[in-house]
């Protein structure tokens, strides 16, 4: 719309799905939630919906204003497919998939197949979002965003921290530090291999420092007005430390 | 051109003939409708000055399609004292913000009523910052926001006297 007002791009014809009731609301089947792609930032951040991905509601609560948060949604956020997308690292953290459906019928997408570019995503003509789908995971989970101040800001870098106690993983998603959202593998073994998952005990600062490295080493940030490649992944790493201790407590010498 | 649709705005039901498939919820208001309170500033959602309520949800006007606004109830800031022209009172709102000095050049203060008179609805006794979070969509470059926010207190108690 943004683009319309300004001029820069023409309208053909135009299909409103926001009253469409299929796509709107969530349920939930066992473990796997069904997010509608209408579901708007306001929704996510709904008591009975951040209780079971806390993640998610966090990054909806620092999505621009109450107004934006009260007209954007999941499946807007997920087309759009820009890399400052704010529920796109929480999305790849959960291993989310996108249901799509067209006249044709309907195909799920795991999300790092689904966003393929910057603002590019594999939806072809005639298709529409119909659905996301995520986990609902026994865990602490933590959205963290660097941006120069509180509100209405498009992220200079985010990263999502979702732990699975009993898969016994520890998945990170990172976002603005890459084309695409990251994930930091490597970082995600590392940890998942040294915590303490049976006794509880938090993690050592060593290893909390190594994992913030191994996060920092994942992204591919570039140098842009929002900040610089050495910014972006000095960010991601203060955010890895600060979500992993608020995860598991305080580390231990 | 697209054609003929009906917006209801402050209750009353208009037709919009001889639209524009991308025109804006906020260019309608103004420029077809004569509903120029909701005012234009940045026309990418980052200002708040032209807030208005669609159905339920306080959205920004300038990045809604007037078309998909079709057969939903829309709330404009005129909407906030229907009566005023005639010889009614201000809203509550409206005279907070009056009386505690909170309208400087006037342009963020339609959208800012907006918010307000949507938070009071869902909040009676805001806290400080769930006020701040409110506005946070509504942007003042005159003056800070030091005699809103003393506005926002003071509408909130006069709402809540009203309603005891």
């Amino acid at each position: 719309m943004v683009e319309v007002n300004r001029g820069g791009r023409t309208v053909g014809d135009v299909v409103v799905i926001d009253r469409v009731p299929e796509l709107q609301g969530w349920d939930r089947e066992g473990d796997v939630l069904r997010l509608g792609a209408s579901l708007t930032y306001a929704e996510m951040a709904d008591p009975a919906l951040a209780s079971l991905v806390p993640a998610l509601a966090q990054a909806a609560r620092t999505v621009g204003s109450p107004q934006i948060r009260a007209a954007g949604t999941i499946g807007g956020n997920l087309a759009t497919a820009s890399p400052a997308g704010d529920t796109l690292p929480v999305l790849a953290a959960l291993d989310a998939e996108v249901e799509i459906r067209s006249h044709q019928g309907h195909r799920t997408v795991p999300l790092d197949e689904f966003v393929i570019g910057v603002k590019a995503n594999d939806l072809a003509p005639g298709e529409l979002i119909a659905a996301v789908r995520v986990p609902v995971l026994d865990g602490p989970q933590e959205f963290l965003k660097v941006g120069p101040r509180n509100a209405m800001v498009i992220s200079v870098a985010s990263l999502a921290l979702v732990v699975d106690r009993v898969g016994r993983t520890v998945r990170v998603g990172l976002g603005s530090v890459a084309p695409v959202p990251l994930r930091a593998i490597e970082a995600e073994v590392m940890i998942a291999a040294r915590l303490d998952w049976a006794g509880g005990r938090s993690p050592t600062i060593h290893d909390v420092e190594r994992f913030a490295e191994l996060v920092a080493d994942a992204t591919r940030p570039i140098d842009d007005h929002r900040g610089s490649a050495d910014y972006r992944r000095h960010s991601v790493g203060v955010l890895a430390r600060r979500a992993l201790v608020r995860a598991f407590g305080e580390p231990t010498p | 051109m697209i054609g003929p649709y009906g917006l209801t705005v402050n209750g009353r039901r208009h037709e919009v003939v001889d639209g524009w498939v991308g025109e804006s919820l906020l260019f309608v208001l103004r420029e077809r409708l004569g509903l120029p309170g909701s005012k234009n500033a940045c026309e990418e959602g980052e200002c708040g000055s032209c807030t208005v309520r669609l159905d339920d949800r306080l959205v920004c006007s300038c990045l809604v399609l007037a078309a998909a606004a079709a057969d939903r109830s829309v709330t404009t800031v005129e909407g906030l004292s229907a009566g005023h022209e005639a010889g009614g009172p201000l809203s509550d709102v409206q005279q907070a913000f009056v009386d505690a000095g909170a309208v400087q050049c006037g342009f963020c203060t339609p959208g800012l009523l907006m918010a307000v008179d949507d938070l009071l609805d869902h909040d009676p006794d805001p806290d400080d910052l769930t006020v701040r979070e409110a506005i946070s969509g509504n942007l003042c470059r005159c003056t800070g926001y030091g005699r809103i926010l003393d506005a926002v207190d003071r509408a909130a108690l006069a709402r809540r006297e009203a309603r005891t």
